[in-house]
Parts: C-alpha cells; structure tokens; sequence
C-alpha cells in the first residue's frame, strides 16, 4: 500500500516535483505560495539537485531557461503578480521549445490585489500570457491527491512535448492539507533522448538555443505553424476532466479547481434532493476538453459555470459546445469563495425559471 | 608568425559595421578559448544587442537570451553543468540598464561565470539611443542635448559599482582600440575564462569598444575617442583580482 | 457534503492553536475519516492571533475552506472576540475559561467551559493547554476515538519530545472529565 502523508499543498508539490525527478528550482517569495521554495530549499540539496532565491521572477524564469536548455528538470512557483513578471520568459522559453514546470498559486487581483485564493489568471494561463501565438499546457488539480499526481505528470507532459507546463492552483489548494497517497513517481510518457540540450559541442556540431528569427517564410512564419502543428497534436493527446452524474443530467455545473469540488458536493446535495445535476470539472484547461460538454449538450438544458474570478473560464465552456444552451454564472474575483449552499441555491433557482433554454 | 584562424570562430563575414570593436573582441575570445582547449565545453549566452548573431560567428552551443537575462541563464547552466565553461556575452544595455539586477545579483552570488561586457556608451542595434554608459554631454538620439541636460543622470561605471560586491573575483576594464590596448584585453580576457576554470567566481572584463556608426564618426576617429574621451570617464585598469 | 463538519480553533500565537489542528487533522487521517486542514496565512497571522480551520467527513470533503465554522475552539478572548459571530446558528462552542474573562454573547450556541490552561499549569507545563482544550472537545463531540487522537499527537511530537507528549496525554483526559457543558438558552 502507498504512503499516505499529510502536507500541505504547496510543500506536497515540492515534495512530488522532487520525486519526479526536478533537479532545479529558482523562484522569489511570494505568498501564499511561500511553501515551495522553502520546502524546496533543504528538500532538493538532499538528492543533489538546485535551489536557487532568484533577485526576481524575471530572473528566476530566466535561471529556468538556461537550466532547461542544459538539460535538466525544473522548476519555479508563484502567484499571480509574480506570474505576471514572468511572461516574457515564459514566452522565450516556449519559443525556444523547451521544458519546464510553472506553478501558480493564484491570489486575488488584478494588481497587488490581495493573498485570499482566486481565479483570475485564467485567460493568462490559457490563451498565451506573454507576446507571441503559443500555449502552455495548463493543470488545474482539485485535490491535494491531484496535485500530487499532475506534479509528476507535468514533468513528463513538458519533456515529452518540449512545452512549458503550468500547473494553475489557487491559495486555497496552495496552503490546505489533505491525506494523500504518495505512489513512486512512474513516467506515463516516453521521453525521447534530449538531443538539442546544450552542453558542449564534443563530438558534435555546436547547438543554437534561440528565438530570433528574421526571416518571415521559411523562418518565423513556418516555426509558428510548426508549433501550432505541435499544438493541435497535443489538443488530441491531452484532454482531461472529471465528469460526474452527467448521463442524464438536465443541468450541469462546470468549474474548475477548488470551485470544481465544491460543485461536486453541490452537485451531491442536489441528486439527493431529486435534482437532475451533474459535473463537467476539466482537469486540463489547455487543451480544454471539449467532448464531454458537447455530449453533454445533448441532453441537459442548462450549464452553471462557478469560478472564483469575473468570468473567464465561462468563455471557454460557452465556445467548448458552441453556444447550443444557455450558461448561467456564479462568480467573483478578489477573494471570494463558492459555497455548496451558494451553488445549490442558484441551481434550484435556474430550475424554476429557465433562462430561453432551447431544446 | 604564423597566422591560424581560430577553431573557436566560424570562417564567415560578421554584419558588424566598419570599425566597429565587436569583431575584434569576438577574436580575443575564440583565440582564448582555443588557446585554452575549451571550445567542446563551452556553452557562451548571446545578448539582445548588435552582437545578437554572436552564434553565427562562434564555434560552440550558444543560447540566445532576453535583454538583459544573461546573467540568469547562464546562473542554470552553470549550476546545472558545474563542470562545463559559461560566460555571457553582454552590450551596456543588456548589462548595465535592463539587466543591471541580474548582473548585480549574478555577481554578488559569486557564480562561477565569465562575463564579456562590451561597453561603447551607446545602443547600438536600436540605432543610437543613449546607453547607461553614454557620457555627460554625449549625443545621442534621446540625448539631442547631450547627456545630463534632461535628468538623465551620469553614467554607470559598471567595473567600480561591482567592485564593493564580495562574489566577485575579478573585475578588469580594457580597450579595443590600439594594438598595445588589444594585446591587454586579450590577457584580460584569458585570465576570466582562467578563473572560472579554477573555480575562482564571478569574473567580468569590461571592453571598451568602438561604435563608429552611432558615434557619427569615421572608424579612425572612432578610436581616437575611446582613447582621448572614454578612457577619462572610464579608467582602464584592475578593480578587483582575489 | 453537507454532513461536513467545520472546525476553528484560534488563540494567540504559541497557545497552540494550530498544532492543535495539526493533531486533530492527523487523528481524523488514522481513522480514516476524509479532513482538510488550513491555517490563517499572510497578515492574518499577524497581531497575535493564530488560527486553523479542519474540514471532517465520512465522505469526499468537497469544501475545504470554513467560512461558517461548526464548531470553534476558542483559546483566548481575542479570538472570542474576532469568532463568535461567524459559527452557524446552534453551533458549538469551546472556550478556555482560564484566560476568557467575557461570557459568550450568543444564546444560541452550545458551551463547552474548560479551564484548560489551569489544567495544563496544574500538569507542569501550560504548553498543553490546547491538549486540554482538544480532550474535552473531542469527549464531548465525539468526533473520533480517543485513542487516535493519542496516537495522532504521539506521531506528531514523540520523536522531539517524549516529555511532553505524556504532559500533553494527560492533559487529554483530565480535560475530558473537567468542562462544564452549557445548553444554549434558546
């Protein structure tokens, strides 16, 4: 039987990065992901890896870049403001088809905003963040167990597809414990050999790393497709989510995260009390998964998105089954939190007067 | 004496512009590191600046970073790759004004790095704009005045600002621009890659280097500035050798 | 689910409050019941009070934050002060009447009344005050197993300090057979 230990979410993070084999991790103190770093600064010198307090964000994204590009797994932490400063790297890095894990522990904003869990870095997540057309691959886990598991498996996914991986936690997820299972690391992808690595040119032409490209044709406009190419391959590989209760719901919730699990109890409540809900909670939300909410458009007759944030991940939902039913939203920025109450309420209270629901 | 073109340097024309110190240095440092046996493990970063193309002329992996992040990509390579060579290649605006805190903190690390910081007190690339290294009364296209009429303070003297940091090793600014300047910069330049080589910590040699281009000046005059005008605000010499 | 209990404990820093949730969080994973655990971050720990919430289910635990605490284990008046309001209608309430100098202003609440920082000071050391605080508030609520929530604070401290722990067990059951149960007036 697995271990089961008890941490909390940033520090069982480090702790799973670690085991997947991270062997470099730079990043500048940030609440509420503190925990990462300083979990990491005694955790990794024990298995011979690095750990770096970078001057930064921007430096500490930049260290990821040349750690990368030397070959090794890494790794940086934030929340929201940090993630900010780190876009231009992120976008370099990407450019550069290299790997590595980003984490951000989202904090209320937009500006300095506050410490309390939020969701308002979605759009940044999933639609580029910095300057260029490029994705990263986004993870959102729900559970201390998930965020367990997407850890290691964020290090896999990101070698694998030479794409940076960012797993989109919230303060909540970030500074909760919860019991998890601590299976051994196990790959779920084979890494091909790193064969565009830097690391001397012995016995092989000399290796370039760059993202300057002057040409247009047969230069920059055909590396875009090339990664655009890359990316719809991964839109295929990639598409994960919890569904619950879905087959003959009439309603279904949709959210993510730590809102996504507070859906599901909503959700439970609901079906006990006769109510024909059910959940959509996409896991990956870059490559969103599509599939089920168009399937599940096919019977229910009403969406309900909650997010911790104005309404950004809703866009995505809408566009996922193409508008064929009404959404309904519940959702703030800044700190607030979805109770099961909440949602359950607004649940009945779309049951009774159905907003022009086609069928 | 023989003349050998060096392993480290590509047979290739360089786009720099005529009188222009780039070339020159370039060759100081494919020189030292042929001479040093280092060429299959060095990794080298490129800056955001006119020596962008440093990997179309250089003879080993190089990485091309964002404006002014060397100092940090190389921190990942080296403390990934604790035995290979890395150093960083740097104009006075990547080093000295949108990278000035990863330089300081780099330096103030001690990591074990080698850094080539060619200052020619202008922005070249961009086409003349004033650089950290521009000097009071110095023109430019931001300076139409000169500088230090519109609040923008002296320049940076990087070699001296890092010289109170306890990282650092070694600290020497030479020039580019007369042969008894070049022979000194070579040595200069040989005695940083040696250090890393013995573990020794930061080294940075700062290169005071012609721009004839934004300068508006011939390639002749060019010199004649760096030796009559630069030198006075930035003294040649050691700062620092632990 | 909504047969989630929701659980503060609060006091000033060093009373314990949050190793107090630790142990409880521990003793609920022995007994293979779900929990989830937060403590107060960033500037809500700072001025002296400290504070964590434990989430307690049968099943999955979908809500892992508290807003609206079942119960709440008060460790100093502050805590009262800043507390009180936010349990549910006919919650529970602990206070530690060795420091609380006020009565609990809500009539509708349940009172568990234990001096437990005397009854810590009484066992040699008043670090076992949030033990005593614990003891009866589990021998009340009977939330877990005795013995778990023992086997739970042994795993956590035995191996820095044996000493304690023993100060720390006895604190658990004295507590449990010293509170006064106060019924909501209601």
């Amino acid at each position: 039987m697995a271990e089961k230990i008890l941490l909390k979410g940033n520090e069982l993070l480090a702790e799973a990065a670690v085991r997947a084999g991270c062997q470099f991790f730079a990043g500048y103190p940030i609440t509420p992901q503190n925990e990462v770093s300083e979990y990491l600064s005694w955790r990794l010198p024990q298995v011979g890896g690095v750990f770096i307090q970078a001057e930064s964000e921007v430096a500490a994204i930049n260290m990821l870049f040349g750690a990368s590009a030397a070959g090794a797994r890494c790794m940086t932490s934030s929340s929201s403001p940090g993630i900010s400063l780190k876009q231009e790297g992120i976008s370099y890095i990407t450019a550069a088809e290299l790997p590595c894990v980003i984490v951000n522990i989202q904090r209320g904003g937009p500006g300095l905003g506050n410490i309390r869990a939020a969701q308002g870095d979605y759009f940044q997540a999933v639609k580029g963040g910095g300057h260029g057309d490029y994705r990263l691959i986004v993870l959102a886990p729900a559970t201390l167990q998930e965020v367990y598991d997407l850890t290691m498996n964020a290090f896999d996914y990101a070698d694998y597809w030479r794409n940076p991986v960012m797993i989109l936690g919230d303060g909540i997820l970030g500074q909760m414990a919860e019991p998890v299972e601590t299976k051994p690391y196990k790959p779920i992808l084979q890494i091909p050999p790193k064969d565009y690595i830097l690391d001397g040119c012995k016995g092989r032409a000399p290796r370039v790393i760059k993202t300057l490209i002057l040409k247009p044709e047969l230069g920059l406009v055909t590396h875009n497709e090339e990664m655009q190419a890359k990316y719809r391959k991964i839109e295929q590989a990639i598409q994960l989510c919890e569904e619950y209760e879905t087959a003959d719901a009439e309603l279904i919730v949709s959210a993510y995260g730590i809102p996504g699990r507070v859906a599901k109890g909503a959700v439970k409540i609901a079906r006990k009390k006769g109510i024909k809900a059910g959940l959509i909670r996409p896991v990956s939300l870059w490559p969103f998964p599509k599939k089920p909410f168009v399937k599940a458009a096919q019977t229910a007759k009403q969406f309900l998105v909650v997010e911790m944030s104005q309404g950004q991940f809703i866009e995505d939902v809408k566009l996922a089954m193409e508008c064929r039913r009404p959404v309904e939203f519940l959702g703030k920025g800044g700190g607030w939190y979805p109770t099961q109450e909440a949602i359950l309420e607004k649940i009945e209270q779309m049951l009774q007067s159905p907003k022009g629901a086609k069928s | 004496m023989e003349f050998h073109y060096p392993d480290a340097l590509y047979n290739s024309h360089t786009h720099y512009c005529p009188g222009c110190g780039h070339g020159i240095t370039h060759r100081l440092v494919a020189e030292v590191i042929d001479e040093l046996g280092i060429r299959e493990k060095t990794i080298a970063t490129a800056p955001v600046g006119c020596a962008v193309l440093f990997y179309d002329y250089m003879k080993f992996d190089i990485i091309e970073c964002a404006h002014g992040r060397s100092p940090a990509v190389a921190t990942g390579i080296k403390r990934i790759l604790s035995d290979r060579v890395v150093f960083t290649y740097q104009g006075d605006g990547d080093l000295a004004a949108i990278g000035t805190a990863e330089t300081i903190h780099a330096a103030n690390r001690g990591e074990n790095i080698t850094v080539i910081f060619i200052n020619n007190a202008i922005y070249g690339m961009t086409g003349g704009q004033m650089a950290p290294t521009t000097m009071l009364g110095q023109y430019s296209t931001t300076t139409p005045k000169g500088r230090g009429k519109n609040g923008e303070g002296a320049p940076i003297r990087v070699c001296e600002l890092l010289s109170s940091l306890e990282g650092v090793c070694y600290l020497e600014r030479v020039a580019v621009s007369s042969p008894k300047d070049v022979m000194q910069a070579k040595r200069a330049i040989k005695k940083a890659f040696e250090n890393q080589l013995a573990g020794k910590g930061y080294s940075l040699v700062e290169v005071l280097s012609m721009c004839p281009t934004d300068w508006k000046l011939a390639p002749e005059d060019a010199l004649k500035f760096v030796n009559d005008d630069m030198k006075k605000i930035f003294p040649l010499g050691v700062f620092k050798d632990r | 689910m909504m047969n989630e209990t929701r659980i503060i404990i609060a006091g000033f820093g060093g009373q314990g409050a949050v190793a107090l949730g630790n142990v409880l969080a521990r003793a609920c994973m022995i007994e293979g019941k779900s929990v989830t655990g937060m403590v107060a971050y960033g500037p809500e720990m700072r001025g002296g009070t400290a504070s964590a919430t434990i989430v307690v289910c049968d099943d999955e635990i979908a809500c892992p934050f508290v807003e609206t605490p079942d119960h709440a284990i008060i460790l100093n008046q502050q805590s009262l002060d800043k507390f009180e309001d936010s349990i549910v209608p006919n919650g529970l309430i602990l206070v530690n009447t060795s420091i609380i100098r006020r009565p609990v202003r809500r009539t509708d609440l349940t009172q568990i009344q234990v001096a437990a920082t005397e009854i810590a000071r009484s066992l040699g050391s008043i670090k076992s005050a949030n033990m005593a605080a614990l003891g009866a508030f589990i021998q009340h609520t009977k939330l877990l197993r005795m013995e778990n929530v023992e086997r739970g604070m042994r795993e956590l401290f035995g191996g820095k300090n044996p000493v304690m722990v023993e100060t720390n067990i006895r604190a658990l059951r004295e507590a449990a057979q010293r509170f006064t149960l106060v019924q909501p007036k209601q």
